[in-house]
């Protein structure tokens, strides 16, 4: 591949400069806390710097083409490169994860969980930035494996140290939960080289030679492939890990976990399985627009019968993962950007609601959502905000989540070739059911936690209102919501190009 | 007058005293012990530890002169074979063994045991251990084998006054003499049948007259006599109780050391003793695989304790490295057997011997090995906790620890041989990581999520040759981890081995 900028230092900066970071905090001793957040705060702009670079940098005009590209030798003996590049897919959701990554910071500045020690919970965050980061853009799938993995062991910690009540359960049941799906997915990438005869385990090489593989042994693959990345996603039945994980997880753990985590599995999906494995990902999309939709519906339902509010917006997570994968399973152009634009639009909002969450719960000492009430009376901007989250949520016009929501349903309406119509347009007609469900069970959150007189509980309580840290975190998140709300072409035509790729449509 | 006669028309072989310097320089070593020990007053200056040390870097010098020589040294008519693969075993077995001698050197001298004589009895082992990889003939490595195992039963009884210390070198010596005397049995059958004692001429008459009942029973029986030495399932009861009873660093030694030499008999027997006669072992290895892993791993998320645990985990590590013998067989998959398991070897290594050593540390403080003892040990020794919790997560396989390289070659070989029963083993490999990760997690949950059992939080002195000890093991697994070409360069032995066979 030619090579199109001289840049090509600056993915390896943006994966591994956050280790830079990590290696100054552990000189640092632990109580030196001041430190310790500027020094996280610091590595991470400093990774943003490498983000923004890069969108300057990068050729819009080929947004379909893998920028920045690094091929170099890594381990011989197994024919695995050290190969990353960017394209109009990775980018905008490695920027996300730098951003977010920032935004997590410094929100901690004065929000450090139970039992205290930011030292490591920095040094956490910063080590999950690594993988985050290189998942997005490793071209080799060793390498893909290798990140992917990476976030797995901060994760576990981050939820099992500073996390709630049953964090102990919640954070073994992830950790189990995703380890079986990725012993699974490395079966199946091992036995895609070994039946393609590839040359290497590029992305790129596997996927010029998969066809010569029998269509049996293509859908058990894919298989494998799709255990690692719907547990991640987490699709139904795959998704129990996910209200324990959320729920536990201190906020800046389920702000990372709803922003990115979660997008790993979906990326995997659109980077990985569908471009490599074309026909079996046309076979295997009906039950994936299934269980999608059965998602969506389940989600919904859950989400009307929790009590606690962050287990509801766990739940509304596996409901709006349900569209992202029904998009996907449509295996259109339309349907993939639909899903893209769902990803980020997911992680700006979804990340904004855990992070209001977070802040209720500092404030009331609970989330239980019959105990709360009158938010808007007592914390008014602190309400706005979260109604502000809400609308994005259940889909509003001109808010972000609307684009990922709305072109998903529509794209089932016209599946791709080879799929079954009907099959699909009833997905659509029950999707769309969801959608209805969702206004429901987001409104009435709204209205039990905003609404109304305070509790009497609270109702002399001094409530404070949202805080500096709070507005510099969340500022960039809710001018992310309405800008691509109103300009959704930001992102569309960043994707297009990559996706009518990963589709064989074009190149 | 016979005997002057036999000696005179005996004429000494044509020894080559590079490719035996390893073994000679070790075979001083321990005759310098031996006698600084009769010799030296016991209060002088004269450390044996620290000899005994630097007598095992002595003897990885002229391994890497070997190794920078390049040439395959055959001797004694080609029963004893310097190659690439004896001498990546040869220094994985010194560096273990010198890793050992860190850990032991506190524990023995305030133990008051017997010093000199137990590192000259682990030095011994060690040696054994040097033959065994070289060895080529059914009387070499059975003399190798003696030669390790029979210090091994005294160091594993060495808490002589402890009642688990004698159950621990009782178990270990019954049921190590009756592997021996199955596989002796299986050799004078293999003698029987082929004529020759030689491991080349072996492979030539099973490759010209064929698998028979004689000669399967023959590889059976040889193979179950290693099984016991690899502790693989249903030949492991002695593991767990003699781990437990045995001197932690002795114990360390047993579960890396030894294993590793079951291996390496193992993989130059099925290369070059009976490649023709797959169709027995291969089934046989699936079944020892599947069995030791799933058993070891089941039992050990019952332990409470942490010796027991690693005991069990390192039964069922054995497991996930016989998968690989599973396929050798197989001509695809012959070279990435070798390499899965060489890999294995190395990296298990580093990472169950740092496990140990923060064992030793730990429970220099808390005198238990309980699970529970390591309660809010990130509290108060923060720097243990991490190096504690990356040996477990490498053990469970997490990248970028090294362990995930050592179960990803073992999962490429089943893989690159291809076929219905390899991915089944593969699968069942799979879901036994996700077991394991359980018990290895629970350790990393005390450590970091419970409380101070006793709320005993003073700091943990750690003794400098422990702190060599976990910087040696933790930079090894790490790096190993990130970048693999480091220890898969060493796993690239594949055409050695197969050449020394015919």
């Amino acid at each position: 591949m030619e090579t199109l900028s001289d840049h090509n230092w600056v993915l390896s900066a943006a994966v591994f400069l956050p280790l830079v970071g990590v290696v100054a905090m552990l000189l640092i001793p632990r109580s030196e806390e001041l430190l310790h957040k500027l020094v996280a705060l610091g590595t991470a702009l400093a990774t943003l710097g490498i983000g923004v670079f890069i969108l300057f940098t990068f050729d819009y005009d080929r947004a379909g083409t893998l920028q920045y590209t690094v091929n170099t030798t890594w381990i011989d003996v197994i024919h695995s490169r050290y190969i990353v590049g960017l394209d109009g897919i990775s980018l905008p959701l490695l920027l996300l994860s730098m951003v977010i990554v920032v935004l997590v910071l410094v929100y901690s500045l004065n929000h450090i969980p139970d039992p205290g020690n930011p030292k490591a919970l920095f040094i956490l965050i910063l080590l999950l930035e690594v993988g985050m980061n290189g998942t997005f853009v490793a071209q080799d799938l060793i390498l893909f494996f290798v990140f992917f993995e990476v976030v797995l062991l901060p994760m576990y910690f981050m939820i099992g140290v500073w996390g709630g009540e049953q964090r102990k359960y919640a954070s073994i049941k992830f950790f189990l939960f995703t380890l079986f799906g990725s012993a699974l997915m490395l079966l199946a990438f091992l036995a895609l080289y070994f039946k393609t005869g590839a040359a290497s385990f590029a992305i790129a090489d596997l996927a010029a030679s998969s066809s010569s593989i029998a269509h049996g042994t293509q859908l058990l693959i894919f298989g494998g492939m799709f255990m690692g990345f719907a547990i991640k996603v987490p699709m139904f039945p795959f998704h129990t890990w996910l209200p324990d994980a959320h729920t536990q997880a201190p906020t800046v753990g389920s702000v990372l976990l709803a922003a990115i985590l979660l997008k790993l599995g979906t990326y995997g999906f659109i980077r990985i399985a569908i471009p490599i494995l074309p026909d079996a990902a046309v076979s295997w999309a009906p039950w994936i627009g299934l269980l999608a939709v059965i998602g969506i519906i389940y989600g919904a339902l859950c989400c009307l019968a929790q009590t606690d509010m962050k287990r509801l917006i766990a739940f509304s997570s596996v409901a709006h993962m349900g569209f992202v994968m029904l998009g996907i399973s449509t295996l259109t152009s339309y349907g993939l950007n639909a899903a893209l634009f769902g990803m980020v639009a997911h992680g700006l909002i979804t990340g904004m609601l855990f992070f209001v969450a977070g802040s209720t719960k500092e404030r009331f000492h609970t989330l239980e959502i019959k105990r709360l009430g009158g938010l808007l009376l007592q914390a008014p901007h602190l309400g706005w905000i979260l109604g502000m989250c809400v609308m994005a949520s259940l889909g509003l016009p001109g808010l972000a989540g609307f684009w990922g929501e709305f072109p998903a349903i529509l794209s089932s309406y016209q599946p791709a070739p080879g799929l079954s119509e009907p099959l699909f347009r009833t997905f659509m007609v029950v999707a769309a059911a969801g959608t209805v469900l969702a206004a429901g069970y987001l409104l009435w959150l709204y209205q039990r936690v905003a609404f109304g007189e305070p509790s009497p509980e609270f109702a002399h309580h001094e409530i404070h209102d949202v805080e500096l840290p709070e507005w510099l975190a969340w500022t960039p998140l809710l001018i992310g919501i309405v800008v691509f709300g109103l300009v959704p072409n930001l992102m569309f035509k960043l994707f297009d190009p990559a996706v009518q790729v990963v589709l064989g449509l074009k190149g | 007058m016979h005997l002057l006669a036999a000696a005179a028309g005996w004429t000494s072989p044509n020894l080559d005293y590079h490719a035996l310097a390893p073994e000679i320089v070790l075979g001083a070593v321990i005759v310098i012990l031996l006698l600084v020990d009769l010799l030296a007053d016991r209060r002088s200056r004269v450390s044996i530890p620290t000899l005994s040390g630097i007598g095992l870097l002595a003897a990885l010098v002229p391994v890497l002169t070997l190794a920078v020589d390049g040439a395959q040294r055959s001797l004694v008519g080609g029963s004893y074979v310097v190659d690439d693969f004896s001498l990546v075993m040869k220094a994985l077995f010194l560096l273990s063994g010198y890793v050992v001698i860190l850990l032991s050197s506190t524990y023995i001298d305030e133990g008051e045991y017997y010093e000199s004589e137990y590192y000259l009895l682990l030095l011994s082992s060690v040696l054994g251990m040097m033959m065994i990889s070289s060895s080529r003939d059914l009387v070499s490595l059975f003399i190798a084998l003696e030669f390790l195992s029979i210090p091994a039963y005294m160091l594993a009884a060495w808490r002589k006054r402890d009642e688990r210390g004698n159950e621990a070198g009782m178990k270990y010596f019954l049921l190590g003499v009756f592997a021996s005397a199955v596989m002796l049995y299986g050799m004078s059958l293999l003698y029987g049948v082929a004529g020759t004692t030689l491991f080349s001429g072996i492979a030539e008459h099973v490759a010209k007259a064929g698998v028979d009942p004689i000669l399967t029973v023959a590889v059976v029986f040889v193979i179950v006599g290693f099984a016991f030495k690899v502790s693989a399932v249903p030949f492991h009861s002695w593991a767990p109780d003699t781990y437990e009873g045995a001197p932690t660093p002795i114990a360390a030694f047993l579960s890396v050391a030894s294993k590793a030499a079951g291996f390496v008999a193992l993989l130059v027997l099925v290369f070059s003793a009976f490649p023709a006669a797959s169709s027995v072992w291969q089934p046989m290895f699936w079944v020892l695989a599947a069995l030791t892993m799933t058993l070891g791993n089941l039992v050990a998320l019952r332990q409470t304790n942490l010796v027991r645990m690693l005991a069990y985990s390192s039964i069922a590590q054995g497991g996930f490295m016989l998968m690989p013998l599973a396929v050798a067989g197989t001509t695809s998959a012959q070279g990435d057997s070798i390499i899965a398991i060489v890999t294995y070897l190395v990296v298990y290594a580093a990472m169950n011997l740092g496990a140990f050593a923060v064992l030793l540390a730990v429970s220099r403080k808390t005198r238990s090995g309980e699970i529970s003892s390591y309660g809010g040990l990130f509290s108060y020794a923060p720097g243990l906790a991490v190096t504690m919790a990356i040996f477990m997560f490498s053990l469970a396989g997490i990248p970028p620890l090294g362990g995930w390289i050592a179960k990803f070659t073992v999962f490429r070989a089943l893989l690159s041989a291809g076929g219905g029963w390899a991915v089944g083993l593969a699968v069942i490999g799979g879901i036994n990581s996700v077991i394991a990760l359980y018990y290895y997690a629970n350790v990393a949950r005390h450590m970091f999520m419970e409380e101070p059992p006793d709320g005993d939080v003073a700091p943990i002195r750690v003794p400098p040759s422990l702190a060599a000890a976990l910087a040696i093991t933790v930079a090894a697994t790490v790096l190993m981890g990130v970048l693999p070409n480091l220890v898969l360069r060493f796993g690239d032995v594949a055409t050695i081995v197969t050449a020394a066979g015919r």
